[in-house]
C-alpha cells in the first residue's frame, strides 16, 4: 500500500443474460443485491464489505471483464496516483462520479496487457450486511448459498508482463508476492499485492490482450469449500476443477462457470506476506504442481478457457 | 429415450442421444463422450464450437465474439448452446482448419 492503493475494490463482468447471472451470483454465491441503475447494471456485494458494491453485471453480447478497481486511501492519494500514471505515459480517463452508483470519481486506464483497471477513493460505506455495528453478531443467519465472505482477486491472462509488472509495482505500489519463471528467467505468471494476502491480482501470460480468466470470493474454511463443492452440483453448475490445493499461494480451491461462461473461484486459506518475505517462485516445469498441487497435471481448460 | 434425437459427430463417428431441451454438448458429455471439447459450458468461450450440416435446431445465447451473426447463419455455432428439433449432424474440426459450413441448416429461434 506504499503508494495509497488499499484494496480491490470492485469488478465490472458482463453477462449474456442478466436473471441467469443475478441468481447465480445472489443464490449460489451469496452475494446481496444492493442496487441497479438506469443501465440495466446490478449491483451486488459480499455480507462482510462494508462499501455498497464489490460486483457489477452488466449485460452484454459477449462476457468478460469490463474493469477490476482498486480503492484508494483518499483524494490526494488519488490525485498524486493520476499525476504518477500520466508521468508514466499512461493515459488516464476520468470517469465521473455517480457513473456507478454512489462510487466517487474514478480514473481509468489500460495496462500493457490489455486489461482496463480503475482507481478511487469514495464509496458509499453501508457496513457489514446483515450485522451491527455495535456488539456485532458472528455472521447474518439469512445468507443464501456459499455465503462468500469477500470479493478477493481476480486473475487475468493478457502479454507485456514486464511492463504490467512496472505499472503496478513501481507505479501503483504493489509487491510482487509469486511468481512463475520459465527457464530463461521470464516471469510467466506473477502475483501481485497490496497486503499480507497473497494476492490482490494476478496476471498469468497469454498472447491475446485483455482475457479474464477468473473472479474470486474468499470462504473461511475447507469444509465451506466442500460445502460450495455440493451446492455446484445441486445446483447442476459447470464445474472448472477441484475441490483442491493450489501450489502458487497454497489455497484451497474449486473453480466453476457463471452461466455466460465467466469463471468463478471460491477458496480459502493461502500463503500470507510480510514486507520482510521474499517472492515465492515456481519453476514453469513445475506449472502442474504450482496450478493444481494434487493432481500435478495441467488441464488444456484451465489454461485455455476464458472469456 | 423414445423423444429423444440422435446426434452424429462427423469426424469421430461418434453418435449419441440428445434429450429435446438438452443441449448437445450436455448430452455428449452426459454420454462419456469427447468429440467435442468442453470448456466453459456457458456460450461464453467459444471451446466447443462445431459446424451443424444438417438437421435443426435452437440456439441459446452464445458470445458474439465466437459466434458473429454471420458464423451462426451458416451453422457455426456452440454446442454448449444448440437444442436440437431434430436428428442433427454435427462436425467438430480442429479449430485452425475449421472452415465455412454446408447451408443446409435453419436456426428456429433465439432461446
Amino acid at each position: 500500500m506504499k503508494k495509497g492503493v488499499m484494496r480491490p475494490g470492485h469488478v465490472q463482468i458482463r453477462v449474456l443474460d442478466m436473471d441467469a447471472a443475478v441468481k447465480h451470483y445472489t443464490d449460489l454465491l451469496g452475494l446481496i443485491e444492493t442496487d441497479r441503475d438506469d443501465q440495466g447494471r446490478v449491483y451486488l456485494k459480499a455480507w462482510t464489505e462494508v462499501d455498497k458494491f464489490s460486483v457489477v453485471l452488466r449485460e452484454a453480447d459477449e462476457p468478460g471483464c469490463d474493469f477490476m478497481a482498486f480503492k484508494v486511501v483518499d483524494e490526494p492519494f488519488l490525485q498524486q496516483l493520476e499525476k504518477d500514471l500520466v508521468e508514466h505515459g499512461v493515459d488516464i480517463e476520468n470517469i465521473p462520479e455517480g457513473e456507478l452508483k454512489d462510487c466517487g470519481r474514478r480514473v481509468r486506464f489500460k495496462a500493457p496487457s490489455g486489461h482496463t483497471f480503475e482507481l478511487y477513493a469514495d464509496k458509499q460505506y453501508t457496513g457489514k450486511w446483515g450485522i451491527t455495528e455495535v456488539n456485532p453478531e458472528a455472521w447474518p443467519r439469512n445468507l443464501d448459498g456459499m455465503k462468500v465472505v469477500r470479493f478477493d482477486h481476480c486473475l487475468m491472462y493478457g502479454p507485456e508482463l514486464a511492463a504490467t509488472y512496472d505499472l503496478f509495482v513501481n507505479v501503483l505500489g504493489f509487491y510482487l508476492a509469486e511468481q512463475v519463471l520459465d527457464g530463461e528467467g521470464t516471469r510467466i505468471a506473477q502475483f501481485l499485492s497490496l497486503s499480507t494476502k497473497a494476492h490482490d491480482i494476478a496476471f498469468i501470460h497469454h498472447e491475446e490482450m485483455g482475457k479474464f480468466h477468473h473472479a474470486s470470493f474468499y470462504l473461511e474454511t475447507w469444509e465451506d469449500v466442500l460445502r460450495a463443492a455440493d451446492l455446484i452440483s445441486m445446483t447442476d453448475t459447470s464445474i472448472d476443477i477441484g475441490p483442491t490445493r493450489h501450489g502458487l499461494t497454497h489455497g484451497k480451491t474449486i473453480y466453476f462457470f457463471d452461466p455466460s461462461g465467466n469463471r468463478n473461484e471460491v477458496f480459502c486459506g493461502g500463503d500470507y506476506n510480510y514486507p520482510d518475505h521474499k517472492p515465492v517462485t515456481w519453476q514453469a516445469e513445475q506449472l502442474g504442481k504450482a496450478i493444481f498441487y494434487h493432481d500435478r497435471v495441467l488441464n488444456e481448460r484451465f489454461l485455455t478457457v476464458l472469456t | 429415450m423414445s423423444d429423444a434425437f440422435e446426434i452424429t459427430e462427423q469426424c469421430s463417428g461418434n453418435r449419441f442421444h440428445c434429450e429435446p431441451g438438452q443441449s448437445v454438448l450436455k448430452a455428449m458429455e452426459q454420454q462419456g463422450l469427447k468429440c467435442v471439447p468442453v470448456g466453459c459450458r456457458g456460450g461464453g468461450c467459444g471451446f466447443c464450437k462445431v459446424t451443424v450440416l444438417s438437421g435443426d435446431y435452437e440456439c441459446g445465447k452464445m458470445s458474439r465474439v465466437h459466434v458473429p451473426p454471420e458464423s451462426r447463419a451458416c451453422g457455426e455455432v456452440l454446442a454448449c448452446r444448440i437444442y436440437p428439433l431434430s436428428d442433427l449432424t454435427i462436425e467438430c474440426r480442429p479449430r485452425e482448419v475449421a472452415e465455412t459450413a454446408t447451408q443446409q441448416t435453419t436456426t428456429k429461434s433465439m432461446r
